[in-house]
């Protein structure tokens, strides 16, 4: 799905962001200094910052008024995803619906999300009895079951050892794949976006840049980058 | 460490031992001087009766009418709503007669509504009996309670609510998933609060009560006290009293999770559900129920006292000056009583301590004291040792320390716990310890719910009554003081601009304190 | 005028060590010691005379007064106390706390003779219920006429204040056995019963009820004061009841003399004069000046209620028993 951001500006105390580019389907890291907008960007796109002006669009069609739920996206937050006096089991659920009241062939959808992350079984348990990775996990489920064809990652695996980073890359890269979406991915580690990112888009000095070659950006960057990456 | 001296370790004990202290002792001089004192009558248990159930109602209509209003205040944004959430301070704070002829300005027989209602033919209307006492009690809790839940709506992570949104939760179910159980964890604490103050509240029932029948606990005790000079009985029902509280102090403990009082309240929760249609109605309804049902008698009250103000007595000055002595010196000794014994609670949860819970229960416990029973056993105690004139600013300060301790650690507990998760590995592999750790590890997470805390003290201290009576020295007045002695001297128009200052005086120095806190903090 | 609470603190501390004159204490209640009260007046005139230093303290009500001096017992500091009433009388004597005094002067003008040999009278008034022409046109002359009537009224609850009690006394006088009887008839009338007088009589300037109960001086008030005529008492067919207000040397005073010579001062016009536009109160020994505006005697000597000080107290236990049983219904 193509993601268009256009004349975008975002404006909060202090900090203002522009951005006029598309994003045409495909893995899209955001990279860029801390404190530069990064996920601030995510937010504008799933309708919970508002835009100053200029205009969302997916696949051409306007949704800079649309409310969150009516957008094509599923956004995974760094932390608080999962509701901590909800199961393993719920919180996967309501990705389905918030009532939780499921049908036969429903319940079996979230048992398959489950199995797919890797936690088949693991329903009953409590966010608080998980481990972190196994968190993001289950939220990665929640995604699935949603389907939307645009999924985006707000730095979801930074607390994670870099073992279980990739695993759970690959997992999101495999998912992807798998379901054709378009996956955005706020990250601050180079590492990640050349694993699973084929395009970037560097935020910083309160402008979002166009999408490029990952590879082609983070062995020339430009200054603010370079900085950033301390190269 | 072993063997190292921590002033720090030891200043929980302290402290503890002395909130302790400060409840058996006074009920234990009462029982000394006793020649004995005869079991319950027949009135005492009706009295009991009666104020166990004016606190359960008020309590439980606090409670349930500040859920809208703080829901409603928690996902709106409108002009006027820092206003409110001040607004939302002042009953609390107003001096009990006060507050009684300002409510009366209202419901009372003269009243606005009473002349609305004979506009359209109708009698005026009687609110005297339990319909007053709970009027009265909602009036002053209400407030409070909708702070205290407001606090919980603030503690839910943003990221829950836009989760929310993303799954097109609707109303019903954000508040099935998201706030019930947030509402689980804070609503016993504030309903136990409000019974608390309620259980000791005397003057409200008696004035709105419309007779003995409203007759508390508390009456029973003061009658003892003063007419009949029976220290035993008045320490029998002390404890009583103390009893029923105790009992359900450790009951809503058990219910309870910890209350973050401190919680930022300047921005409402982004929220987005709920945008328009009925229920956008429905939370202006209540806002502006709450905002009118609060006004209006403090409006009263404003009004009442502006004539007065140009012609304000000499007195007024010194009896400020007073009771800004007193107000500063308990608020500031609340706090450090309250974080030492924060502190205590703290390690011993960290350390899943039983003893943790006992600990806070002994602190809270002192809101069920009587004060009259606190002020005469201190008497008896410290009569034969000192003169109790000399003793009058010590004391005080130190009874209304110990009354808003109780809401001051509630404030803390949080923040400390908060901080012990978040950074104490850090400052413990640092080897932080004693000032510094408090300094700039501590203090920082702290300072907000710490101005709060100090602000309240300082706030009730201000407006208290309480043992100065027995304690004061000849020519020291304090405001609530000068105002009694205004209205028993006939003059009850210098009273209302006193009770006016005295408003006014305690809301500024709320405000100070708990904007003290705020003040650059990022968070 | 008024020191701070550490300074008085310490004063008083230092006080002790530094008594070249004589300090006499007196306890009073609250509004008498007050700005607005004879207080202030009293002290200036007894130190022009007494080379001493007189200092007053304030504590609470009458009731309040009582219990503070059984508190202290015979450490106390006071040396006189001021502001009992008939009510409590009995009870003070019974705590041997008091000194007899030098005998009873000539010429009171109270409405009874004064026989008691340990406390003086400073100050008398009857109780009444006060009302406002404006809004009550035809006042009932009688608790006959009150009693059953439309008449909304609001009074103190005998359990914590002095009025409250008296009122309690009165109907016991007026109906004797009857007075449970007549407790319960009156109950619908009673808007509310107040902890103290000001609760009450505050409720009553706002309009809650036709009456409120108060004395009989209360309108000389509001005509001298405020320059307004409008509150007015009723005086009852039955007869009123009467408050007389007392003071006493204490036992364990360390200036009897100095006491003494404060009780003889306290009945002279210096003092006398004080008491009906500063506490609102009959002086018990009318000044040479005579009385002003608004203290006509309202009520003829025969019609002056009391019961004997001996019988209060078990009087009052059954009397309030009886109150308690009719209102809780």
């Amino acid at each position: 799905m193509d993601i268009t951001l256009e004349a975008l500006l975002i404006r909060q105390q202090g900090f203002s962001l522009a951005a006029n580019l598309t994003i045409s389907g495909g893995s899209t890291a955001i990279i860029g200094p801390s404190g530069g907008g990064k996920s601030t960007l995510l937010l504008a796109i799933a309708g919970f910052v508002k835009a100053a002006s200029g205009k969302v669009l997916f696949n051409g069609a306007d949704f800079t008024k649309a409310p969150p739920a009516e957008r094509p996206v599923t956004l995974l937050f760094q932390e608080h995803n999962l509701f901590p006096h909800l199961t393993v089991w719920q919180n996967t659920a309501l990705g389905v619906r918030p009532s939780l009241r499921l049908s036969r062939a429903e319940k079996e959808r979230v048992a398959a999300a489950l199995a797919e992350v890797g936690l088949h079984g693991a329903g009953e348990r409590l966010p608080s009895e998980l481990s972190g990775g196994q968190r993001q996990r289950v939220a990665l489920a929640r995604a699935l079951l949603r389907d939307r064809p645009v999924l985006m990652l707000d730095e979801p695996f930074a607390a994670l050892g870099p073992a279980l980073r990739f695993e759970m890359l690959d997992l999101v890269a495999r998912i992807r794949a798998e379901h054709d979406a378009t996956l955005l991915l706020v990250t601050h580690n180079p590492e990640d976006a050349r694993r699973i990112c084929d395009k970037a888009v560097l935020v910083a000095d309160g402008v979002a840049g166009q999408p490029c070659d990952t590879v082609d950006l983070l062995d020339n960057p430009p200054p603010a980058l370079a900085a950033y990456l301390g190269t | 460490m072993a063997g190292r001296f921590k002033p720090v370790n030891i200043a929980g004990p302290v402290a503890l031992l002395l909130m302790a202290l400060l409840v058996v002792a006074p009920l234990l001089a009462l029982w000394s001087q006793a020649e004995g004192a005869a079991g319950l009558s027949v009135p005492d248990w009706s009295a009991i009766r009666f104020t166990l159930f004016q606190a359960v109602l008020s309590a439980g209509i606090s409670v349930l009418l500040a859920i809208p209003a703080a829901r409603a205040l928690a996902r709106r944004q409108f002009r006027g709503r820092a206003a409110l959430i001040t607004l939302l301070g002042a009953p609390f704070l107003l001096p009990v007669i006060v507050a009684v002829l300002g409510i009366l300005a209202v419901w009372g027989r003269a009243g606005i509504m009473s002349r609305g209602l004979e506009v359209f033919g109708s009698g005026p209307i009687s609110v005297y009996g339990l319909t007053g006492i709970l009027l009265a009690h909602v009036f002053f809790n209400l407030p409070l309670v909708t702070r205290l839940i407001l606090q919980g709506w603030a503690g839910i992570p943003a990221e829950h609510f836009r989760l929310a949104a993303q799954l097109d939760m609707r109303p019903d179910d954000i508040f099935r998933r998201l706030e019930w159980p947030m509402l689980k964890g804070v609503l016993p604490g504030a309903f136990l609060l409000v019974f608390l103050l309620s259980i000791t509240s005397f003057a409200v029932a008696l004035a709105l009560g419309g007779g003995p029948k409203a007759t508390t606990i508390e009456l029973a005790i003061y009658q003892a006290l003063r007419f009949d000079f029976n220290l035993g009985r008045a320490a029998l029902l002390g404890l009583v009293q103390f009893g029923i509280c105790a009992v359900v102090v450790l009951a809503s403990l058990k219910l309870s999770r910890q209350t973050d009082f401190g919680a930022t309240l300047g921005v409402p929760v982004q929220r987005f559900d709920a945008r328009g249609g009925w229920r956008l109605w429905q939370d202006r309804i209540v806002l502006l129920g709450v905002s009118l049902f609060l006004g209006a008698p403090l409006v009263a009250v404003l009004l009442r006292g502006v004539p007065g103000l140009v012609n304000l007595p000499a007195s007024l000055w010194p009896a400020m000056g007073n009771s800004l002595l007193i107000s500063l010196g308990s608020a500031l000794l609340a706090l450090v009583l309250a974080l030492m014994l924060a502190g205590f609670i703290d390690r011993l949860r960290a350390r899943q301590a039983r003893g943790a819970s006992i600990v806070e229960g002994i602190a809270l416990s002192t809101l069920a004291l009587s004060p009259f029973v606190l002020g005469t056993g201190l008497f008896i105690l410290l009569y034969p040792v000192a003169n109790p004139f000399a003793l009058a600013l010590p004391v005080t300060t130190l009874v209304n320390a110990a009354m808003s301790l109780p809401i001051a650690l509630r404030a803390l507990l949080p923040a400390f716990a908060a901080n012990r998760r978040s950074l104490g590995l850090l400052a413990d592999s640092l080897g932080m310890s004693g000032w510094s750790r408090f300094r700039l590890f501590l203090w920082p997470a702290i300072r907000k719910p710490a101005g709060f805390a100090t602000g309240l003290a300082a706030a009730l201290s201000m407006g208290d009554l309480g043992v100065i009576t027995l304690f004061a020295p000849p020519e020291v007045e304090t405001l609530p003081l000068l105002m009694y002695r205004l209205m028993g001297a006939y003059r009850m128009e210098d009273a209302a601009s006193v009770a006016l200052v005295l408003v006014a005086v305690t809301l500024a120095l709320f405000w100070l304190f708990d904007r003290g806190g705020r003040l650059g903090h990022h968070t | 005028m008024k020191r701070s609470l550490l300074t008085a603190a310490l004063v008083s501390l230092a006080g002790i060590a530094a008594a070249e004159t004589p300090t006499l204490t007196v306890y009073a209640y609250d509004s008498f010691v007050s700005d607005w009260g004879p207080g202030p007046a009293v002290e200036l005139a007894f130190e022009e005379v007494c080379d001493c230093d007189l200092q007053f303290v304030g504590a609470g009500d009458g009731a309040a007064l009582l219990s503070r001096l059984r508190l202290e017992g015979g450490r106390s500091d006071a040396d006189v106390v001021l502001g009992l009433d008939t009510s409590l009388m009995a009870t003070a004597k019974e705590t041997g706390l008091f000194a007899p005094h030098n005998g009873v002067p000539e010429g009171l003008s109270l409405p009874i003779e004064w026989t008691d040999d340990t406390f003086l009278p400073f100050d008398w008034g009857y109780f009444a219920f006060v009302y406002d022409r404006r809004r009550l046109e035809n006042p009932p002359t009688s608790f006959a006429e009150l009693i059953g009537s439309d008449t909304s009224i609001i009074i103190q609850d005998p359990r914590s204040s002095t009025p409250g009690l008296g009122l309690l006394m009165w109907m016991k006088t007026v109906y004797g056995d009857k007075a449970g009887a007549a407790w319960a008839k009156l109950s619908p009338q009673i808007v509310t019963v107040t902890k103290g007088w000001s609760e009450a009589y505050g409720m009553f300037l706002e309009g809650e009820a036709d009456m409120v109960l108060s004395y009989t001086t209360s309108p000389a008030y509001h005509l001298i004061v405020e320059v307004d005529d409008s509150k007015a008492a009723a005086i009852f067919d039955e007869g009123q009841y009467m408050q007389i207000e007392v003071a006493a040397k204490l036992a364990g005073s360390k200036h009897p003399e100095l006491a003494d010579r404060f009780l003889d001062f306290m009945l002279t016009d210096a003092f006398q004069s004080l008491i009906p536009t500063n506490n609102w109160m009959y002086p018990a020994r009318t000044p040479e000046t005579g009385l002003p505006e608004g203290f006509d005697a309202p009520v003829s000597p025969d019609k002056a209620l009391s019961v004997p000080v001996d019988e209060v107290p078990a009087l009052r236990e059954q009397a309030l028993a009886e109150w308690l049983a009719a209102l809780s219904r």
